[in-house]
This record gives structure tokens, C-alpha cells and sequence, in this order.
């Protein structure tokens, strides 16, 4: 089984939205934002044509929206998948702007945080002269990297924590940050980083599972049942089309 | 962070490999996929053999499935049968994911395998050894209810084994009803409805899975086996043979040119099917006695 190193695995941020407690609604909104961030930021910049500057804008007050209009007390997990529905939300609040850009700039600013903004701007004013797929393939792609980019963050805490910062710079310079055209071998990171091989290939495994770990949790968090569970980490895996 | 296409990729495929490290088992490569598992061939390390390890897909590692795929272990530890593929272990891999471990069986599916087999009688001495298989699983108390020829393998020294017992249900389970799963073409109508399945839903699949083996060839069958077929698949369950063996019976009838009970025998046909039966004997008696008429007439 393996070890229980990350917290016990925490309900969905559907419950957490509904709670009347604080810290529960932050917490989800915190997991909610750092899975989403990204692709409502990009599906504004692309699908929507906004600058960068209102499409953060933009983002945040979507966010807040969402827990202020209690949209997700609306969802129902038998009609679709959250992330059909949350597309759905951004297009229509996008629609209805005059209001959404009365509201105040709010939501959503802990996960903007851990952010790295000025990369997305980049990314996307590549991806806008590059021409872009689908608003529905450009939403999927960017909450895939989302998801993986949230449980990336988790892991990188949770190795701090424990003062393992060297274990995540093995993952991020091996799996995350690897130049294809020159892949280092584990002999080489080892000399690099001052450990032994064998400390490469187990360090290495030992991160890999728990990046496993925490893709899945956050993916639990963002579903409302097993079989929308089943189905999006199907499609966040590649297993079957999104 | 942000990660970039080459990065999202390499972490998709981190979830695609089972996680086997601390365990027994290397793995060489995948096998096959099918619903919601993959097969891998592995290496167990501690009895230094080449095994099977059905793991479920990272996506589908749900508490119901993973439950599912060790009750399907733990029905094939209880059937030891030569036409079952022996399970040897079972479990959690580091990465939660649900294994069993099974002989590696060397063959090809019968779907594929159907058609070079050299006759009609062939098809149906393999459709035999399936038989005694579920047969032998039912009197054990358990159905398989996903019967059809990519379920069975042929090995290489003609072992027949059913496999994929992934579906597999007690009999008491399988009373319940409330669950729709199988093939579509091969599940019994009332399996398909969810409604409450016994032996006679294998029947169905058998009686389907049969008809695919006599037509393997394009030759149409003789009537009596038709009429087997037709008994097996009849829409109304309890129009059907009561059981895998009673079928079987009818079709080793048919093998051995006798009647079936799937085709009550006029007094003509019965007429007919002995002179066909025993057409040397009968031959031998006609020429004796168109000698011995030759002889009397010409005294």
C-alpha cells in the first residue's frame, strides 16, 4: 500500500464549497483555482481575445464568482463532468461582462500566486500567432496541465516540508525540466547533484509516486463521483479521448 | 512552475507503467488491454518465471474496481481446472493499483484462431473442452458471463482455456440482478435487461459463441446442429437448455451422428438419419440380398 505521506485524502471541493465554514471554502477554492487558473487564463486569451492584463482580470472575478453565485451548488454530476460545466460558466459570465466587470478583483489569488503568470502571458501570445485548436481542445489541454501542475506544487511542499528539496530537484531536472536532445544520465545527475546512483534511481521512483499520489488526490478533489473520477482521469491520462 | 507540452507528456507517461518497484515482479512490456485493465508480461524474481500481471489502469483504480479485479483473482484461485489459467497472486501495487498474478499463457484468441481449424468436427471438440470449463466453473458456483471467442484461448499444444473472468459472478450474486455488463451479441437478453442471470445466461453466449464456430468455415450446418444452436440462444431463458452439460450432450450427439433433443425426430427423418448412420451396413445387407434374390431367381 503506499505510505501515507500526503494528508488523508481530503472530499471534493464541491462539499468544501458547500461548507459553511471558512478554511473549507478557501481550501476549495484554493484547489479549484490552481487546477483552473490556467485554462479559463488561456481560454480568455484565445478563444476570447483578451490582453493579458483583463484576461487575469477576468480569471479572478470568475473564481469569485463562482463561490458568490454558489455555481457549484448547481452542478450535478449526472448531466456532465465539472470542468464541461465550469466551461460553460466562463463562456456565459464572459457573455454577460458588463456585470463581471463591475465586480471586485477577488478569488482565486492564492492559486494566481503560485502562478507562474508572466510564463502563461508567453505561452499564450505564442500559442495566439500560432493559431489555436478548439475552445474545447485548448480548455482540456490547459486543465491537463493544470492538474499536473497542481500536483506538481503539492509534491514540491510536501518534499520541503520534509526537507527533501533535493529529491524535487532530481524529478524537476529529470522529468520536468529534461532537454529532450540531451537526456542526463542518472550517473550524471548523481555527480552533478552530489549523490550516489543507486540514491538517483530511488529518489527518482520514490518522487514519481508520489506525483502519482497527489495527480490522483487533486483529481478526486475536482470530481463529484467514482465514475466522473473515472472518466476525467482517463482523459487527463490519455487513456481515451477528452 | 510552469510545465511545458514535452513535460505534460513525459508525466502522462509516468501513469502508464505500473509502479512495481519493492515487489517481486519486473515488468517486460505490455501484452494486451482490455476495459479497464492491462495485461503486462513480468518477471517474478523470486521463482525466476515469465508471468502474467492483469493491473488495472491507473484511471480506473476506483475502491469498486480495484475490489472487482481481486474478486476476479480470488474466483480463479477457486477453479482449479486445466482449462482455467492458474492465478498465483494478488494484491496492491505501490501506486495502489490492483494486480493478479497469472500463468503467462503462450496461444492465440479463438476469434483468431477459429477458422485454421482443420474441420468442422475440430471446432467442435474445441467447443467441447469450453464447455467442460464453464461446466465445471458453474458446478462451483460461479458464471463467467462474458463468453465469446476472444475469451478463449487455444495454446500452442491445442490446450483450450477460458479466460477474462473479469465479469464473473457467484451465484448468489448473480441472482440479484441490477447490473448490466457482457458483450452485446454474445449477453443473454436478460442479462442485457440487468435482470437476475443463472446458467442458463452462459448457455446464451455458448450457443452464440457455437454458432460463430460452425460458421467459421461458410459452410452451413446440418440441422441438428442449428437446431442446438437455436435451443441455446432461444430468446426465452427457460426455453433453453437447463444447463452447459445438457448442451454439451447435444452437441456430442451431433458429433456422433445421432439425434439431439433440440430436434424431436419424426419416424422418416429417424429413417433417414440411420440409413445415413449406418449406409455400409446397409449397403452390405442390400447386395447380400440382391445376390441371394440373383440366386433363387435363376436356380
Amino acid at each position: 500500500m503506499p505510505e501515507g505521506r500526503f494528508p488523508p485524502t481530503r472530499g471534493s471541493v464541491l462539499e468544501a464549497a458547500r461548507s459553511g465554514r471558512p478554511e473549507e471554502r478557501a481550501r476549495a477554492l484554493e484547489t479549484l483555482a490552481a487546477a483552473y487558473w490556467r485554462p479559463v487564463y488561456v481560454t480568455l486569451r484565445l478563444k476570447w481575445r483578451r490582453g493579458h492584463e483583463e484576461a487575469c482580470d477576468l480569471a479572478q472575478s470568475f473564481f469569485a464568482h463562482v463561490f458568490e453565485a454558489k455555481l457549484l451548488d448547481r452542478f450535478d454530476p449526472s448531466r456532465g463532468r465539472l470542468r464541461t460545466y465550469l466551461r460553460s460558466c466562463l463562456d456565459a459570465l464572459v457573455a454577460n461582462e458588463a456585470k463581471a466587470a463591475s465586480r471586485v478583483k477577488r478569488g482565486g489569488g492564492a492559486a494566481l500566486a503560485s502562478l507562474d503568470v508572466e510564463a502563461m502571458r508567453r505561452e499564450a501570445d505564442a500559442a495566439s500567432a500560432a493559431g489555436v485548436p478548439s475552445p474545447e481542445e485548448l480548455f482540456t489541454r490547459e486543465w491537463v496541465r493544470g492538474v499536473f501542475a497542481a500536483a506538481v506544487h503539492r509534491v514540491r511542499e510536501s518534499l520541503a516540508a520534509e526537507a527533501k528539496e533535493a529529491w524535487f530537484e532530481l524529478f524537476r531536472r529529470y522529468d520536468l525540466e529534461r532537454d529532450d536532445s540531451s537526456v542526463p544520465s542518472y550517473a550524471d545527475l548523481a555527480e552533478e547533484l552530489g549523490m550516489k546512483e543507486t540514491d538517483v534511481t530511488n529518489r527518482l521512483a520514490a518522487v514519481r509516486r508520489r506525483f502519482r499520489e497527489a495527480t490522483l488526490a487533486v483529481l478526486r478533489e475536482l470530481t463529484a463521483t467514482d465514475e466522473e473520477f473515472r472518466r476525467e482521469a482517463r482523459a487527463l491520462l490519455g487513456a481515451e479521448p477528452p | 512552475m510552469t510545465l511545458g507540452d514535452a513535460a505534460v507528456s513525459r508525466l502522462r507517461a509516468l501513469f502508464a507503467a505500473p509502479d512495481t518497484a519493492g515487489t517481486r515482479y519486473r515488468v517486460v512490456g505490455p501484452l494486451g488491454a482490455g476495459g479497464m485493465a492491462t495485461v503486462w508480461e513480468a518477471d517474478d524474481t523470486v521463482l525466476a518465471r515469465r508471468v502474467a500481471l492483469k493491473i488495472l489502469d491507473a484511471a480506473d483504480a476506483t475502491p469498486e474496481r480495484i475490489e472487482r479485479l481481486l474478486a476476479e483473482a480470488r474466483v480463479l484461485a477457486s477453479l482449479e481446472h486445466p482449462g482455467i489459467v492458474p492465478v498465483h497472486d494478488a494484491g496492491l501495487l505501490p501506486d495502489g493499483r490492483a494486480f493478479c498474478a497469472m500463468k503467462k499463457v503462450e496461444g492465440e484468441s479463438l476469434s483468431a484462431a477459429a477458422a485454421r481449424l482443420p474441420s468442422a468436427a475440430a471446432r467442435l471438440r474445441v467447443f467441447l473442452r469450453i464447455c467442460e470449463t464453464v461446466a465445471f466453473a458453474h458446478a462451483r458456483g460461479v458464471l463467467h458471463r462474458d463468453l465469446k471467442p476472444s475469451n478463449v484461448m487455444i495454446g500452442p499444444f491445442g490446450e483450450v482455456l477460458v479466460v477474462d473472468w473479469g465479469l464473473a459472478a457467484g451465484a448468489e450474486e448473480a441472482k440479484a440482478g441490477g447490473t448490466v455488463a457482457g458483450t452485446p451479441g454474445y449477453m443473454a437478453p436478460e442479462q442485457a435487461r440487468g435482470e437476475p442471470v443463472d446458467a442458463r445466461a452462459d448457455v446464451f453466449s455458448l450457443g452464440v459463441l457455437l454458432k460463430d464456430l460452425l460458421s467459421a468455415d461458410g459452410v452451413r450446418p446440418d440441422r441438428r446442429l442449428a437446431a442446438v444452436v437455436a435451443k441455446a440462444t432461444a430468446p426465452d431463458h427457460a426455453a433453453r437448455y437447463l444447463d452447459v452439460t445438457a448442451l454439451a450432450a447435444d452437441v456430442t450427439r451431433a458429433l456422433d451422428g445421432e439425434a439431439v433433443s433440440a430436434l424431436p425426430e419424426g419416424p422418416f427423418a429417424r429413417g433417414a438419419r440411420l440409413l445415413r448412420r449406418h449406409r455400409v451396413a446397409v449397403l452390405l445387407v442390400l447386395a447380400y440380398l440382391l445376390v441371394r434374390g440373383f440366386i433363387l431367381l435363376f436356380r
